[in-house]
Formats: C-alpha cells, structure tokens, sequence
C-alpha cells in the first residue's frame, strides 16, 4: 500500500511568533519543526504500510524557505522519502493555494491513501484535506477515529457530534486523521540516523506547473482590513487550598445559581 | 448586503444551533437570508423559518453520502445556475468544514476561517478572527468577485428567534459527483452521553495533564454530571489518549462559552485558552501557583485537583 502523507512544518508552538507588520502574515523566519498533528498521521501510514506488507510512505510537505527539519523528524519515525515543494513564491499562500501545491505535488508520487492531520495547529483553518481531495477530484474521509484497510477501500470511524460513523471509501481516497488516533512512536536512533540519507525530492512551484500568481498572499483572494488587539479577561480571586477550597467554590457556585 | 446562505445542520430533526446562529446574525446582515440543508428540507422548514430563513434549498436524502461532496457539488451548480448568495456561512463543524473546503475548490475562493464575528464595510462581509491565543483580532474579507466563504466558530452569535413562518423548500439538485461521491456511512454509533453536548452546555468541567493519569478522567466526569454540566479536556490529554477528540476544548478543538468553565489541572496553553476563555464565569483549580489559567480565571484555587475535587463531588452529593 502505497501512502501520502502530508506533513506540515511549523514554528515551535512555545514560540508562536508573530504578525509580519507589512503584510499581516504569520513570519516564518524561524526554524520549523513537523506540526504534532501530522505525527498521527504519520504513525496510521506506517502502520498500514507494514500491515499490507509492502509500499511506501512519502511525505508531501511545502515551505517558502527550503526547511527540511520538520521531514527529518518524520522520515526518522520511518517514512521512506519525501517531497518538498520549496518556493519563494509561497510565502503567505492561504489553504487553498496550500491545497493546490499539495495536490500537485502528490500527483507526483504513487497514492492509493492520502492522510492528513484535521487541521494544523499554527493555522487551523481545517479545510485542506477537504480542498486536496476536491482537487484530485478523490472521495474523502475526514476526522477519522480509527482506519482499517480492507481490499480496495479503508473502513473508517468518522467523528460525528453524536459518536461516530463507520464510513466505508474506495481506495484511492484522502483521509484525515484526529489526534489520539494512533500512537506515534519516537524515533530510534537508528532511525534519526537513516533520516539523513532518505530520498528528499526538492522541487518548485514551476516544476509543478503552477505560476507564483496562483499561491502566496496575493493569490489568496482575501485581504485583511484591519488587526487589532483583543480585549483582556482580567484576573480575579485566588485562593490557596488548606482543604476547605471546595466550601469557596460551592459558595461561588450558589452565588450564581448553578447548585 | 442583498442574500446571505447558511449552511444548515440537523440531527435527529433537530436543527444545530450553530446553524441557528448563524440566520440569527445573517439576517441582522442582509436583506434575504435562506438555507441549504443537505438533507430533506420539510422536516426543518419550520425552525429554519422561525429563526429567519424564507427558502431552504434541500438536496433531499443523500443515501448514506458524505455531506462535503453533495452539497459543495449542488450548491456550485445551483450558483452556476444563475443563484447568487452575496456570502455563505459555515458552522466550523465536522460537515461544514468539509462542504466549505470542497466547494471552495470548485468556486475557486478562499474559505475564511475561524470567524467569531461578522461585520459589513463598504458592501462586503468582513470576518473577524482572533489569532495568537486570541490576544489579536484580524479582520478579513473576500476580495474576489463571486461568493464569499466563512467558517464561522459556534457560539460566536446568540440565536434567536425572528418570528417568521415556516420557510419554502426548494429542490437543490445533486449533479453526478463520480469518484468524489464514493464514500458512504455504513452505520451510525451515538456514543453513550447522558448529560449536555459540549458546546450547548451551561456548565463545563474541563480535566488536564495534573490529573496525573487517565484514570483520574472520571472524576471530571463525576463533577460535570453533578453540576449538569459536560465534561470537557485540553488537548494535551486528548492527544495522551486518555479521552476521545469530541471533549477537546480549545482553538484546534471545541470553542465553549458556558455560564461556568472549572478548568481542573489545566495550565492554560494559549491553545485551550481560546477555547474557553469567552466563558462567563471561569474557576481553575492547579497546584501550581505560576499557571497561565490564573491570569484569566474568575476563582483561583491553588491546590491538588485529587484533595479538591473529591472534596468537591463529596459535598455536592451530600446535597442532592
């Protein structure tokens, strides 16, 4: 079973960064490192890969500044190669260019599954699995509890508001998964090792047949008017527990008619 | 604004209230305000009409089909067919984000995500997103000509009730969606859930890494039952696995905004505080005395959420 995996690569979450003031996007001059969501994904496409007993797992991962530290990191759980799509142009392209370049960058590799993560934890907009697999004009299956490969299709649990759904899809299909889905292993030692000499293809935008007017913040179509500060929750009462802090918050409780 | 489209969801027969909220402000927006239900649309007609929607454009039953697909493809052909909604609004749901991504491809217009709030500036809709921890708003709009396309976080507006009479229903075709369509639901599971959804509910009791170990989940849901509330989690546990994503609360999860949040051995990630940081009254119980969780909660108490909470079950038992 052959599996794409895309896997984005993100400013450290205990360093979010900031607002480029020129153009109000997200500055990613920073090291980056594999988004945690996508370890999921990760993790569910070598264990399938190693149920069917033969394929392979390529990343699919695009960045405006060449950064590859993020794929080592996955490569090293144990993906075989990867693709990175590294273009200047990319800057600030919003989901829907992100989804343009990922499909045509999957389009290069062998896919009978695409997985993804729901949604990036550094942009959240959760709508690229969805516009990849539009893009690829492939059924999908998002916010998948569980999958299991079957002949042909994968059976999934699909979170719903209520439980879940067992929703069958041909293959090939795009899949995405929920955190907590798999475990993700660490890598070995040996595998951070044999990360190194993987198989990283660099490519760009041209080479995918896309033009720098169709990604980046100009070919978003949105334009942002305005950014201002939020307004603060401020603090109230602390209290230290000397085992009667229960009596407090039931009489907060009271106050406010809960109980 | 002339037309405003919500997107709208039901289970059971009962309308989301995501899906009510969103006529409620649509309408405060524009001048017509109708719905598209991938789904039957008479079973609804009278809820979606009292909260503002006059036609609903209903692709009938799916057969087990995702919604994404089905109604992106019929709501693209409909527009292609001469309909023209000045904006789309979508609940951030399971189905709405998938139907916004899907037909986002076919219009070829970007999906503003995360909206919290909705405002018009020179004729066109302008969404308001709360980024970095919601510390900064970043007000957005489609700049392209065509339809406008907002995810909208639930709970961002009020529903409320317009008054007016069951709306009509008009058939919103289904074109072939060939390989796009091929998924289908082979069985539903509703998972055991005695108390309030999460995000409808007025209390929320939220468990994090200080409680130590899954185990230990119970007692958030011992507390949550107790106060009729629902129990929620941060993400840190959810991604432990100790509870399923359904209870995550957070930017990457569920937004709450209860009467009251008690937020139990949870630090405050950025990532959780935007999640619930919109509740009325917020209490926060963490031993330590530094956790972001303080700078916003309303009733702060220091301490081991294993001595407090027991304490806390124990004398709310005693007395009911």
């Amino acid at each position: 079973m052959d599996i794409v995996v895309c896997v984005k690569q993100i400013p450290d979450p205990a360093d979010p960064g900031e607002l480029d003031p020129e153009t109000n996007t997200l500055k990613r001059d920073m090291k980056l490192i594999m988004d945690e969501s996508d370890s999921y994904g990760v993790e569910m496409a070598l264990q399938l890969r190693d149920a069917a007993g033969e394929g392979e797992v390529t990343l699919v991962s695009m960045a405006p500044n060449e950064e590859v530290n993020g794929l080592r990191s996955a490569l090293a759980m144990g993906a075989d190669k990867a693709i990175l799509v590294s273009d200047e142009a990319l800057a600030g392209t919003d989901a829907l260019g992100t989804a343009r370049v990922l499909a045509a960058a999957i389009g290069r590799a062998q896919a009978d599954l695409i997985l993804a993560a729901t949604e990036s934890s550094d942009g959240y907009t959760g709508t690229v699995p969805e516009q990849v697999a539009e893009l690829l004009g492939l059924p999908s299956v998002t916010f998948a509890k569980e999958i299991q490969a079957e002949s042909g299709e994968v059976v999934v649990k699909r979170q719903t508001e209520a439980g879940y759904d067992e929703v069958r899809c041909p293959l090939p299909a795009v899949v995405s998964v929920t955190a907590g889905v798999v475990e993700p292993r660490y890598p070995s030692f040996k595998g951070i090792m044999a990360a190194k000499s993987k198989p990283m293809d660099q490519v760009g935008i041209g080479d995918l047949g896309i033009s720098p007017d169709q990604v980046g913040w100009a070919g978003g179509g949105q334009e942002i008017t305005d950014v201002s500060a939020a307004p603060e929750r401020e603090a109230g009462e602390i209290i230290t527990d000397e085992g009667d802090a229960h009596e407090r918050i039931i009489a907060l409780l009271e106050e406010l008619r809960i109980v | 604004m002339g037309t405003i489209w919500v997107y709208a969801e039901e289970s059971g027969g009962k309308v989301a209230s995501i899906s009510l909220e969103l006529l409620t402000r649509a309408r405060e927006l524009a001048d017509t305000v109708e719905a598209v239900v991938g789904g039957d649309g008479e079973p609804v007609a009278a809820e979606l009409g009292a909260h503002g929607a006059t036609t609903i454009h209903a692709t009938g039953d799916l057969d087990g089909g995702l919604a994404g697909p089905a109604v992106a493809s019929a709501v693209a052909a409909a527009i292609e067919g001469g309909a023209a909604p000045d904006a789309i609004l979508f609940g951030t749901t399971y189905d709405g984000r998938d139907v916004a991504g899907r037909l986002s491809v076919k219009l070829g217009a970007p999906v503003i995500t995360n909206v919290v709030e909705l405002e018009q500036a020179d004729g066109s809709l302008v969404g308001i997103e709360p980024v970095f921890g919601g510390t900064v708003n970043v007000s957005t709009r489609f700049n392209g000509a065509g339809v406008g396309l907002f995810l909208v976080r639930p709970k961002s507006f009020a529903a409320e009730e317009s008054g007016g009479g069951p709306a009509a229903v008009s058939a919103l075709p289904v074109p072939d969606l060939g390989a796009t369509g091929a998924a289908r639901v082979v069985d539903r599971f509703a998972e055991e859930s005695t108390g309030p959804k999460l995000d409808e509910a007025g209390v929320v009791v939220s468990g994090g890494r200080g409680l130590g170990e899954a185990e230990k989940y119970s007692l958030i849901e011992d507390l949550a039952k107790l106060l009729g509330g629902a129990a929620g989690a941060s993400r840190a546990i959810v991604d432990a696995g100790w509870v399923p994503y359904s209870h995550q609360v957070g930017q990457t999860g569920k937004v709450v905004k209860p009467d009251v949040y008690v937020a139990c051995g949870i630090s405050g990630a950025t990532q959780h505080m935007v999640g619930m940081k919109g509740s009325k009254n917020i209490i926060a119980i963490n031993k330590d005395a530094e956790a972001p969780i303080f700078g916003i909660a309303d009733l702060g108490v220091v301490g081991d959420v294993h001595k407090v909470i027991p304490k806390l079950i124990e004398a709310l038992q005693a007395r009911s």
